[in-house]
């Protein structure tokens, strides 16, 4: 056994550096390690995830949303539902939580490098596709064009409207919202996401597609997606199962064959495609 | 005498468990408590359950005594091996935490005393195989179950009295124990067979009061081997289900099945190759350190597919596909071969007597039995 492997489980001490009120529930956890060696040598890709664990309370799963370049400052947006995370959000900078990380695999930045991308977000879980918007966004000479389309249902549901007006202002970026209730204070699509897909500018020979949200929406993408011609093999996404160890020993987050801790988070659709509208898997 | 080989006689077995202590091992061997034979610390060969038969049923196990001089007359208790390298509960590291709000984590020692154990099946020995598979060859070794495994020392039984629900001929996991063990006893009614099978095992055996041993009785341990696979009834209809499985998720059995079916996990936990558990946090009540440790689980608890809102196997019949469906289907995806090495125990220890070799029958369209005389 080395070392190394013993620590797979062990948390190390970070730093919460600052503290963002996001929306009444939903803040974001800017971290630093507290042990400087630990923080220099901690290196993740856009889509990897951490497990965050609150003294006394457990451990939940969190993407990373910062960039991978900033190796000094560690981001997870975190939704408010239950007893950890409710925990999480009376925290204050400069008090300490757990880190340990990073885990999983992440999109697939390399492969989608030339290409035009679309990213499609539904509900809230726009976390682990703002991580590959900001990577696009500081390296955007090297990608095609950026599709970026976000539905909720409500549109009281929707958060970081500067960001969205941030990204809307990139070269070559075309951002798209709907909501399915819209109300006086949405100028945007009301209705499907899928109904924007038309205004959506891609070739889709080439074009890669990531996404995540909840699954039912996820299949409505995917069916849509291919129906405009891109391949199966071009669409990615990234799956939510119950996490526990994060380490493919639990057996919780088992999807058939595959852990979505370690196999995942994100998946090419072609590896899902046999179970991923079968439910109960 | 060929070294490797040799004959103890009954009255010498003792000498084996002195052996192995004289070595510095905690021998665990099998033993009758609370009407099951279980493994636990064994000093003396008095406390192994001479002369002791089991029945099984579906749904049934009951122990009989009789005038039998063996020690290992019957097949197997609800556990063996599982408990010992991966442990029903246990802590994984501690938190420590001052009045200024630092942590300090711990990684706890696992325990990895030197242990031998007297008495594995092949079932579980196939069982341990699968688990050395799932906790240590691959990208993150498990160190709790490695020290423990590590230090491992296996006394292995040639199965020859299956009971009714064994079926480890079918999946060619039994009844011979063939890989994985230290030493191996072969039971005859004056005594044992024994085989080294490693380094270690030489090494024990050198120690101990055998007779050469006899054509006859290598030529009986052959003999008991093939009677012992020949009597099995049950039988799964295939080694590999995979591609059946998942070709029938939406058979009716599913739902015929979690009629009966209570969801109480118990072929889980039974079961020497269910790996799934889940993680509790213990504080002090001092407030200055909490606990984080790990303890079984079963994917047929509600918890288990919970996220958020969402219970992803909200029925019965939605958690025993996902049973059936890992072991003997997707289990060869990620290990290469089936998660079931034809124990039974999952089919004794059911309270309302689900038979994995009939449902897998019914669902993937084959018989699960075969006639005792084919
Ligand atoms: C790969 C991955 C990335 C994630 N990224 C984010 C993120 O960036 N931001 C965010 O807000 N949430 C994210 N989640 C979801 C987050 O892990 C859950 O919302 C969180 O576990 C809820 O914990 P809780 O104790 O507050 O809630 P409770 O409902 O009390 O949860 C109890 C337990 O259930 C499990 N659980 C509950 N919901 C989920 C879930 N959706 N996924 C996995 N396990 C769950 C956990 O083991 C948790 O400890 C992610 C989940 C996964 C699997
Ligand atoms: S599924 Fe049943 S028969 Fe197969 S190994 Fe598990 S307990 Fe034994
Ligand atoms: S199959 Fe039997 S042992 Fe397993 S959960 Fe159902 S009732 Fe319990
Ligand atoms: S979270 Fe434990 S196996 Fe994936």
């Amino acid at each position: 056994m080395s070392a190394a492997s013993g620590e797979l489980y062990l948390p190390h001490e970070a730093e919460i550096v600052e503290r963002i009120q996001e929306s009444p529930s939903l803040i974001t956890l800017r971290l630093r390690f507290t042990d400087p060696a630990v923080q220099a040598r901690y290196q993740f890709e856009p889509g990897q995830f951490n497990m965050l664990y609150l003294y006394g309370v457990g451990e939940v799963a969190i993407s990373i949303v910062s960039d991978p370049r900033d190796a000094q400052i560690v981001d997870h947006t975190i939704r408010i539902v239950g007893r950890v995370t409710q925990g999480m959000a009376r925290l204050r900078t400069g008090d300490r939580i757990g880190l340990r990380g990073p885990y999983g695999r992440g999109w697939p930045m390399q492969a989608a490098e030339r290409h035009d991308v679309v990213v499609v977000t539904g509900g809230l879980g726009c976390a682990p596709v703002v991580s590959v918007i900001n990577y696009i966004a500081q390296r955007r000479e090297r990608f095609g064009h950026l599709n970026i389309v976000q539905g909720v249902k409500h549109s009281d549901d929707f958060i970081w409207r500067e960001r969205f007006d941030q990204w809307r202002e990139l070269p070559d970026t075309t951002v798209l919202l709907a909501a399915d209730q819209g109300s006086a204070l949405w100028p945007w699509h009301i209705g499907r996401v899928t109904d924007l897909f038309d205004h959506l500018v891609f070739d889709p020979q080439q074009a890669m597609v990531m996404m995540c949200g909840p699954e039912g929406m996820m299949h409505v993408v995917i069916k849509h997606m291919q129906e405009a011609g891109i391949a199966p093999s071009h669409l990615w996404l990234s799956m939510e199962r119950n996490m526990q160890c994060a380490l493919g020993h639990c057996g919780h987050c088992q999807y058939g064959s595959r852990f979505v801790c370690k196999d995942g988070p994100v998946f090419c659709y072609e590896q899902v495609a046999s179970l991923f509208d079968v439910k109960g898997f | 005498m060929n070294q490797d080989v040799g004959f103890l006689a009954h009255n010498e077995l003792q000498s084996l468990l002195d052996v192995l202590q004289g070595a510095g091992y905690r021998c665990i061997g099998p033993m009758v408590r609370d009407g099951a034979i279980v493994f636990d610390e064994l000093s003396s060969v008095t406390a192994l359950p001479q002369g002791i038969r089991d029945r099984q049923r579906p749904g049934e196990y009951r122990l009989t005594e009789t005038d039998s001089p063996r020690y290992f007359a019957w097949a197997n208790g609800p556990q063996a091996l599982k408990p010992l390298v991966f442990a029903p509960q246990e802590s994984l590291w501690s938190c420590e935490r001052d009045a200024q709000g630092t942590m300090r984590f711990t990684i706890t020692q696992p325990d990895h005393r030197p242990t031998a154990v007297l008495g594995v099946r092949a079932c579980d020995l196939a069982a341990l195989y699968i688990h050395d598979q799932h906790f240590l060859q691959q990208a993150y070794p498990d160190p709790y179950y490695l020290a423990r495994r590590q230090q491992m020392l296996l006394v292995a039984v040639n199965c020859t009295h299956p009971a009714d629900t064994c079926f480890c001929a079918s999946t060619g996991d039994g009844p011979q124990a063939r890989y994985g063990y230290d030493l191996v006893l072969t039971e005859q009614d004056d005594g044992f067979v024994l085989e080294a099978h490693s380094d270690l095992g030489k090494q024990q055996m050198q120690a101990l009061p055998l007779q050469p041993v006899t054509q006859h009785q290598l030529q009986q341990v052959e003999a008991d081997m093939q009677q012992s696979a020949r009597v099995q009834q049950r039988r799964l209809p295939s080694r590999n289900l995979n591609q059946a499985l998942f070709a029938n998720l939406h058979h009716p059995r599913w739902a015929e099945v979690a009629e009966r079916c209570l969801s109480c996990g118990n072929c889980t936990s039974v079961c020497p190759t269910c790996f799934c558990h889940t993680s509790t946090e213990t504080p002090a009540i001092s407030g200055e350190l909490s606990i984080h440790q790990r303890e079984w689980d079963s994917c047929f608890t509600p918890g288990h597919s919970y996220i958020h809102g969402l219970t992803l196997r909200a029925d019965t019949a939605k958690r025993y596909r996902q049973w059936l469906t890992h072991k003997l289907g997707s289990w060869h995806d990620q290990y290469g071969r089936s998660g079931c090495v034809g124990c039974g125990r999952c089919v004794t220890w059911c309270p309302v007597g689900i038979d994995i070799t009939e449902e897998a029958a019914a669902i993937c369209g084959q018989p699960a039995e075969q006639g005792a005389s084919t």
